[in-house]
């Protein structure tokens, strides 16, 4: 018998209970004095990324929030959404043609919702509801069934507000921060909200807090220059919370009114960047400006995991809004019905595609009916 | 890294383990809940019918077996029933005899290929061979920009030029051929499997290149959603394997168990972290037992055995079980774990971890307050830790950033660990064989160690939160896993 293989685990073993055990009890023990950190001062250069920053101001401002193409930005929205309908309900139509409802149904009905990523927990406390209504025969036809199911979801999605804070009160500049996971879309609704709020006629200053991906800055300047609004950007691996710190210095010393701050995406389980995120939004108010917006970019492909995300994140920064990316697809994003309902965190955009113009606000009644559309 | 399913399961295959007798309502029960887990695993729909039809069907219909309880026989089942969902064998790669060998990239944006293209060239480095990265992805801002800067830390060539990336990608197959590179990667923009356009660009890139292996990424995190963009790749593009990304947060990677299941192709790489040699091939088989809380012993083992010198290892051993290991022993032995990975990762391994570690955050800081800790000790201190007094400890204390207690407690666990590894070695070298003297480990017997560790309570050592509960001891294996010649860790217990 081989043994050397038993004596490195039992080494492995060692260094992990002994070195860990020490270091989780003094975890505890330092968890409650968390000294407040000057923003280290770290070499930010302020680019301006068009040369008619001044011309921007006398842009006439746009009532819609979107630069959509088409005529109505909601059908268009809903166009886009739609594409991706009909991919696995075909037999809904099937179900709803029928006058009575059947174990079918209720089966039919829990895989539409588990597909569109709604999740076990809430689907079942969504269809045990409507089961006690039709038992109470408040309701007793699929087509009935069906609406009840879609209204009861919409009611318990509509209550929170889904403006996006701005607050001329308040100590200037408005600091909005985008917060989420590796890959959700950060840095392309930065740039498209900048475009949106420039449109609205307000003087915005984009914040390259991103300085650990690879080219992460370069990606945020060329937004920049598309919605031709200034960028300040920091060191590759610097310091993020002191770009951001000093982004909102310039924005104030410039009379800025809002700055979108990027941060690098992250993993909500790794508690050292989740400290890392802290900062950034303590550093942001240091001194000049208010944090008014805290972002949770959340990737309409994300499973149940976005509910560990929002949780996780919201701990660490107090998220006051969902951006809801890439819902052009063919997922439909079900898990921010679960952040919603559970968590209380209202979504408040919805990002359709990669080009400038196409973020939309949120619109309950209309996601709850595209969750069940049929192309 | 799977760590929520694999606690879940844990506690659901308990509730059978060791019953002799399976009522019609058990296996429902047990079922029920399989169902639950892998749904808030994120596996899919349709997967998840098939899954728990064929395991009802297994256990109903399953022979009386003389050697393992019902419960066994369900704990089997699943397990064999997991591994064949992940994917069954590892994917072997092979190399073009005429190279390069051409590698394509493809998936959603945001999934990680970037990112996972230079890692899979820093792997390809790491085997010997001699890769160049071609950034086609022109669509996204700054994209190119991003690979050369990977490549640049991995020390890979980039090419790439503005324009067409179908054009790119050719050009990028010429230079490789040109320059004299075997392995060529070719990183592509990301696409909605529903965008008809992207959709024929990579078409056309994929047979410009003609890829030996075409890569679906696909982000861990990723919901139902994932067999519809998989499905959409493999019709457009024939996949050969998937690369599981951002497989070190905290997703369940139900996504990873659908797949196969629905394209009929295995995952062929994990990227566990965002370091860029955080990647490595992935194992079906190793991987179903880490989900059902066995451990991933194997893999363990060999990441333990490629960074330990073989000789310090047995010396620092020897030390230890005659007590004479000391801080700066544990220090070395320290260095050699830090190479292994994350510290979660490395616990995710090792059966019955994941579940005592979610109680206390494991990551890579963790070692270091006691290494610094160890390092504001004298030389002296670290051998007779027994002289640190009063001002030494406050010295200490100063030195490392921490607190007194915090030594007290250092230098208390440690004379203990000492205590019980002395021990442990002299009950060892008397049951492994007269020969050893010395306690030599090379003798020692790994069943009866084993047990000893688990006798001593090493989770008393593990203090608040750390609960390691120690090696399950040695048994049956109602896994149906081959053992390979050491104790079967990834029995239940």
């Amino acid at each position: 018998m081989n043994t050397a293989p038993m004596i490195l685990l039992i080494l492995v073993g060692l260094v992990l209970v002994f070195g860990v055990g020490v270091v989780v009890y003094n975890r505890r023990q330092a968890a409650s004095q968390q000294s407040l950190e000057a923003p280290p001062a770290v070499a930010v250069k302020e680019v301006v990324a068009t040369q008619e920053v001044i011309a921007e101001e006398s842009a006439p401002p746009v009532a819609v929030v979107v630069d959509e193409p088409e005529p109505e930005p909601t059908t268009g929205a809903v166009r886009r959404f739609a594409r991706a309908a009909g991919i696995f309900n075909g037999s809904f139509a099937v179900l709803r043609g029928k006058d009575k409802i059947t174990s079918e149904t209720w089966d039919e009905l829990e895989e539409t919702l588990l597909r569109a990523d709604v999740g076990l927990k809430t689907t079942t406390a969504l269809l045990d509801t409507l089961k006690s209504r039709v038992g109470r025969k408040d309701i007793s036809t699929p087509q009935e069934l069906l609406d009840a199911l879609q209204s009861e979801m919409a009611g318990q999605l509509s209550s929170n507000s889904r403006e996006l804070q701005f607050d001329s009160s308040v100590k200037m500049p408005n600091i909005w921060l985008f917060v989420g996971v590796n890959g959700v879309g950060k840095t392309t609704t930065i740039g498209k909200v900048a475009f949106a709020q420039k449109a609205l006629g307000r003087s915005v200053l984009l914040a390259a807090g991103d300085t650990f991906r690879a080219a992460a800055g370069e990606q945020l300047e060329t937004w920049a220059q598309r919605a031709e609004v200034p960028i300040v950007r920091g060191n590759e691996g610097g310091d993020p919370s002191a770009v951001i710190f000093d982004a909102v210095q310039s924005a104030a010393a410039n009379n800025r009114e809002l700055v979108l701050g990027d941060t690098a995406g992250r993993l909500q389980n790794k508690s050292n960047l989740m400290e890392e995120l802290k900062k950034v939004r303590r550093v942001a108010e240091k001194e000049a400006g208010t944090v008014t917006e805290v972002l949770l970019v959340i990737d309409a492909t994300t499973g149940q995991n976005g509910l560990s995300q929002a949780e996780q994140f919201a701990l660490a920064t107090n998220v006051t809004g969902v951006v809801l990316t890439k819902l052009d697809g063919s997922a439909k994003g079900g898990i921010v019905f679960a952040i919603e309902t559970q968590l209380g965190i209202p979504v408040k955009l919805v990002g359709l595609g990669e080009t400038i113009g196409v973020l939309v606000p949120f619109d309950p009644e209309e996601y709850v009916r595209e969750l069940f559309a049929e192309a | 890294m799977f760590d929520n399913l694999s606690s879940r399961f844990e506690s659901i295959l308990k509730k059978v383990r060791g019953k002799g007798r399976l009522t019609e309502a058990d296996v429902d029960e047990v079922l029920s809940e399989i169902r639950a887990a892998l749904l808030d695993a994120d596996v899919n729909v349709g997967v998840v019918r098939t899954v728990v039809a064929r395991i009802r069907e297994a256990a109903i219909g399953a022979e009386l077996s003389q050697a393992l309880d019902p419960g066994q026989q369900v704990v089997k089942i699943v397990s064999q029933e997991l591994t064949a969902m992940l994917g069954g064998e590892t994917l072997k790669i092979s190399y073009a005899s005429k190279p390069p060998t051409v590698v394509l990239m493809a998936g959603l944006q945001g999934s990680g290929k970037t990112t996972s293209a230079a890692k899979l060239a820093r792997w390809f480095k790491s085997q010997g061979r001699h890769p160049l990265l071609v950034g086609a992805d022109l669509q996204r801002p700054a994209a190119v920009e991003q690979l050369r800067t990977l490549g640049k830390q991995i020390d890979v060539p980039v090419f790439s030029e503005p324009g067409d990336p179908v054009t790119t990608a050719t050009r990028g197959l010429a230079e490789a051929r040109r320059i004299g590179k075997d392995v060529l990667i070719v990183d592509t923009a990301g696409r909605l499997s529903i965008d008809a356009d992207l959709m024929d660009e990579i078409r056309r890139i994929s047979d410009a290149v003609t890829p030996n292996y075409t890569f679906l990424v696909i982000d861990a995190m990723t919901g139902q959603d994932a067999v519809n963009t998989a499905e959409a790749f493999h019709n457009t593009l024939a996949i050969d394997g998937v690369i599981l990304s951002k497989l070190d947060g905290d997703a369940r990677g139900g996504a990873a168990l659908s797949v196969k299941e629905v394209i009929g192709r295995p995952i062929a790489f994990a990227a566990t972290g965002e370091k860029l040699d955080a990647f490595e091939q992935f194992h079906p088989d190793r991987m179903a037992g880490r989900i059902l809380g066995m451990g991933d012993m194997l893999t363990l083992i060999e990441q333990a055995e490629s960074v330990f010198e073989k000789e310090e290892a047995e010396k620092a051993a020897a030390k230890l079980f005659e007590g004479d290991f000391t801080l700066d022993d544990f220090l070395d032995q320290l260095q050699q774990v830090k190479k292994m990975g994350s510290m979660s990762s490395i616990m995710g391994m090792i059966p019955g971890m994941p579940k005592a570690a979610k109680g206390a955050e494991i990551d890579d800081d963790m070692l270091k307050v006691t290494e610094a800790i160890i390092r504001s000790m004298t030389k002296e201190e670290r051998r007779q830790p027994e002289i640190i007094n009063g001002s030494r400890r406050t010295r200490i204390a100063k030195g490392s950033g921490t607190t007194v207690p915090d030594i007290n407690k250092l230098v208390k666990q440690f004379t203990e660990m000492q205590k019980m590894m002395k021990r442990m070695g002299g009950m060892a070298a008397l049951s492994g064989g007269k020969a050893n003297k010395k306690g030599k480990p090379g003798k020692v017997n790994p069943i009866k160690m084993a047990k000893a560790m688990r006798e001593m309570g090493l989770s008393d050592l593990a203090g608040p939160g750390g609960g390691m509960k120690g090696f399950p001891p040695p048994g049956k294996n109602p896994s149906g896993i081959p053992s390979e010649g050491f104790p079967d860790f990834r029995d239940f217990r």
